[in-house]
């Protein structure tokens, strides 16, 4: 007897009253396309919980993928059986043998849904626990801290046998929340940043800003490798590489030196707003962290978000630098991020850039010069890539793999 | 042709060599190269190691690249021993391991180095109370074989593994290179902290190997230089033969899938045949053992080296014990170990199984095995 299920829990949702029934849709569509690669499972749901039925498909790459699906609180390894007392006994048993169980401890804990089923809960713990015992070696009983729990859930439509939990990957399923544009620059935050936003249900499309030749193929080649890592956790992603070389000349010839950074921030802003505009996005989210570089003081934040009205979504503004790298290093974009190509960050950075600019300054030397065509063709001239976590990229190798 | 000795070497599979031709024949950059052809180099060898890793269920960072098993075992044992000789100077190990990790240990050995030899069973398995009770202190490292190479015994890591979770200043080190897409190992279930395989074991080209370093051992670099493999290996990336073990590995794991059963039901068959021969002893344990590897002793009087001799005029490739040792005379440390005596230890024959064997090639090779003992009897007598 093989386990035959995956029993879901669901996080948050279980809060949104009338609209669970959306969260839940969403996030069977989430879990379908992550698992579409196992052809023979099946996917039932309801209000409460969903079921992944196995049909013969291995149980461990499909627990390994759900762990990055948002909206799932935890998950178990599930049997299902009659609502018979033998049949339930040998259930619990072949639960508790497909684990690695010798030395440990173990409780039973019966529960029944079904108050038809003649047999009580403690009888339950009682004749199934002593069972157990009886048919294995190394295994003892500790109702207080068990090391298995062997759950028994005597339900209408059968019983169900759990015995572990795995902690799911939290949050509301990616796109109930709606879409945002993710600044992506190649550092360590903006990806975590994009991680955060999915995790609290937004879809995202990333924008980056690629200044050839003063940035690398190998630079761009990151950023895409950084959103490949970012589609395990939200299934497709657009990238929008945009062509920013000569913005970012004209500013560095013509605005001061210390204001350039600012300028170029705002010019990036607009870029990308006037992408989320075309992209029918509500908001745009960024890695930054306030207090961290000169850009993001509270002042440069002020001057620079002078120019758009549309929400602007800081999900590291309360972390730490090292927080941050820890959660970098978690969801793996943290090795991807520390390599050393020059980004459009960290070419033509003034030595000394205002921490505390005036907006009225930035706003008199942006008036020399017409920015709005320039900004305006790097929008048109922009490339975007669709990076799915099924394809990915590199069809170019494809067939030496 | 019938070859049977594919724990020496496997024959690469025709795509693997094809994807080998193609890649040194068309991204031959050096990947550390800044133009563009470097960056496709670099792409190769980044993709290589993603599969690799998701086919070893570990992280891309934990994949170091190596010239193959060999290197492999002495970076992880030389390379424990260097960096934490500080914590201590025990190393454990079997009295049954390759060359490639018995060697490094004499080598540490003389430098001042303890090492602990167990000694194994009657089936060849290392016990894991054994494990324990030689467990000190100053342990470092605990190294022992997933699949033995000359009897096939399959080690208790798992078991193994889960007693050093109890000590977290001993690593613990695994031989896979004949296990790899033969007997299922997780890695990170069974706490393995390092761990080798060899591409041409599993139909790839020699001259790539990995070495699994879990994320947070540290090891000293053996080859030292432009710090490639993020430093623990350094010399220009052999991409072509890496991204020909990338491919070999992914068609042997599928394999697995497919023809596992199949593999395991021939080993069987072989075995019945061979139990029938009057003149031979089995040597490979009847449970717990590779679904490839077969070990006998030939009967007093049929010299192990010219019984191979004799097969191969048949056109049928099989082993003494293992090819690495097989020029040296002496008898088989596995089998002495194991307890079968010097004279049977001497005249061991391996035969060693791959996925491309058949059922069809028993009956002609059993023959000849027949044939061979009769004529080399009647030659000695």
């Amino acid at each position: 007897m093989k386990y035959d299920r995956i029993l879901i829990r669901y996080g948050e949702m279980t809060t949104k009253g009338k609209n669970r029934n959306i969260f839940v849709r969403r996030l069977k569509n989430n879990i379908a396309r992550k698992l579409q690669a196992f052809e023979r499972i099946q996917i039932e749901y309801m209000r409460d919980r969903m079921y992944i039925l196995l049909n013969g498909e291995p149980h461990e790459p499909i627990i390994e993928k759900l762990k990055t699906v948002f909206g799932i609180h935890s998950f178990s390894l599930a049997m299902k059986c009659e609502n018979d007392l033998d049949a339930i006994k040998e259930t619990a048993l072949a639960a508790v043998r497909q684990l690695p169980y010798k030395g440990k401890t173990f409780k039973v804990s019966a529960r029944r849904v079904d108050k038809q089923f003649p047999h009580r809960s403690d009888e339950l713990n009682y004749e199934v626990g002593a069972h157990i015992l009886r048919q294995t070696d190394g295994l003892t009983v500790n109702v207080r801290e068990p090391d298995i729990d062997v759950r028994i859930e005597v339900r209408q439509d059968g019983t169900y046998v759990t015995c572990r939990d795995i902690f799911g990957a939290g949050g509301l399923p990616v796109g109930t929340s709606g879409k945002a544009m993710l600044m992506l620059s190649g550092g360590i935050d903006s990806p975590v940043a994009g991680y955060l936003s999915m995790k609290r249900g937004l879809e995202i499309e990333a924008v980056h800003f690629f200044s050839p030749p003063f940035t690398s193929e190998r630079a761009k080649q990151k950023v895409i490798d950084l959103v490949r890592k970012l589609t395990t956790y939200g299934g497709r992603i657009k990238l929008h590489i945009v062509p920013f070389t000569e913005v970012q000349q004209v500013i560095y010839q013509r605005i001061p030196n210390e204001y350039s950074l600012i300028s170029t921030r705002r010019a990036m802003l607009k870029i990308t707003d006037a992408l989320r505009r075309r992209q029918r996005a509500l908001a745009i989210v960024t890695g930054e962290s306030l207090g961290q570089v000169a850009s993001q003081t509270l002042e440069s934040m002020y001057v620079i978000n002078e120019v758009t009205n549309t929400p602007i979504l800081r999900p590291l503004v309360s972390m730490d630098k090292l927080e941050i790298i820890e959660l970098a290093k978690q969801i793996g974009t943290h090795d991807i991020s520390i390599l050393p190509y020059e980004d459009c960050c960290t070419i033509f950075t003034p030595r000394a850039p205002k921490t505390k600019p005036k907006k009225e300054k930035v706003l008199h030397y942006e008036s020399q010069l017409d920015l709005a065509p320039l900004l305006e063709k790097a929008v048109n001239d922009t490339e975007t890539l669709v990076i799915d976590e099924e394809t990915g990229q590199g069809d170019e190798f494809a067939e030496l793999f | 042709m019938i070859y049977l000795d594919n724990s020496a070497t496997t024959k690469p599979f025709p795509e693997v060599v094809d994807s080998f031709v193609a890649v040194a024949t068309n991204y031959f950059a050096n990947p550390s190269s800044l133009h563009g052809l470097g960056m496709k180099s670099e792409r190769l060898l980044a993709q290589a190691r993603e599969q690799i890793a998701a086919m070893l269920r570990v992280k891309p960072n934990e994949i170091v690249f190596t010239s193959g098993g060999t290197e492999a075992n002495n970076f992880a044992i030389k390379g424990v021993a260097w960096e934490y000789k500080q914590r201590g100077r025990h190393i454990i190990t079997t009295k049954i391991e390759h060359p490639s990790v018995v060697e490094p240990c004499r080598q540490l050995e003389e430098l001042g180095f303890e090492v602990t030899y167990l000694p194994v069973d009657h089936e060849g398995r290392v016990s894991v109370e054994q494990v324990e009770r030689a467990l000190r202190d100053d342990t470092i490292l605990v190294s022992v074989m997933h699949v033995n190479n000359e009897v096939g015994t399959v080690q208790p890591i798992e078991e193994i593994g889960a007693l050093l979770a109890r000590y977290p200043k001993t690593l613990f080190h695994v031989d896979r290179v004949q296990g790899i897409s033969k007997v299922p190992l997780d890695l990170k279930q069974a706490g393995v902290d390092l761990c080798t395989i060899s591409a041409h074991k599993f139909h790839g080209l020699r001259g790539a190997g990995v070495l699994y370093v879990r994320e947070g051992v540290r090891l000293a670099p053996l080859i030292a230089g432009g710090g490639q493999e993020r430093q623990l290996r350094s010399g220009t990336e052999n991409v072509a033969a890496i991204v020909a073990m990338a491919k070999a590995l992914r068609l042997a794991m599928e394999r697995y899938d497919r023809d596992i059963d199949r593999l395991q039901a021939l080993k069987d068959e072989w075995l019945e045949a061979l139990a029938a021969i009057p003149d031979i002893e089995i040597n490979t344990p009847r449970d717990g053992a590779a679904p490839h590897i077969i070990n006998f002793s030939l009967k007093r009087g049929v010299k192990p080296e010219v019984f191979v001799h004799e097969l191969e005029k048949s056109g049928i490739y099989v082993s003494t014990t293992s090819a690495c040792s097989s020029k040296k005379k002496a008898p088989s440390k596995t089998l002495l170990a194991m307890g079968l005596g010097e004279d049977r230890a001497e005249r061991g024959i391996r035969i060693s199984l791959s996925f491309d064997n058949s059922r069809e090639e028993i009956a002609p090779a059993v023959a000849a095995i027949k044939q061979a003992i009769k004529t080399l009897s009647e030659v000695t007598e």
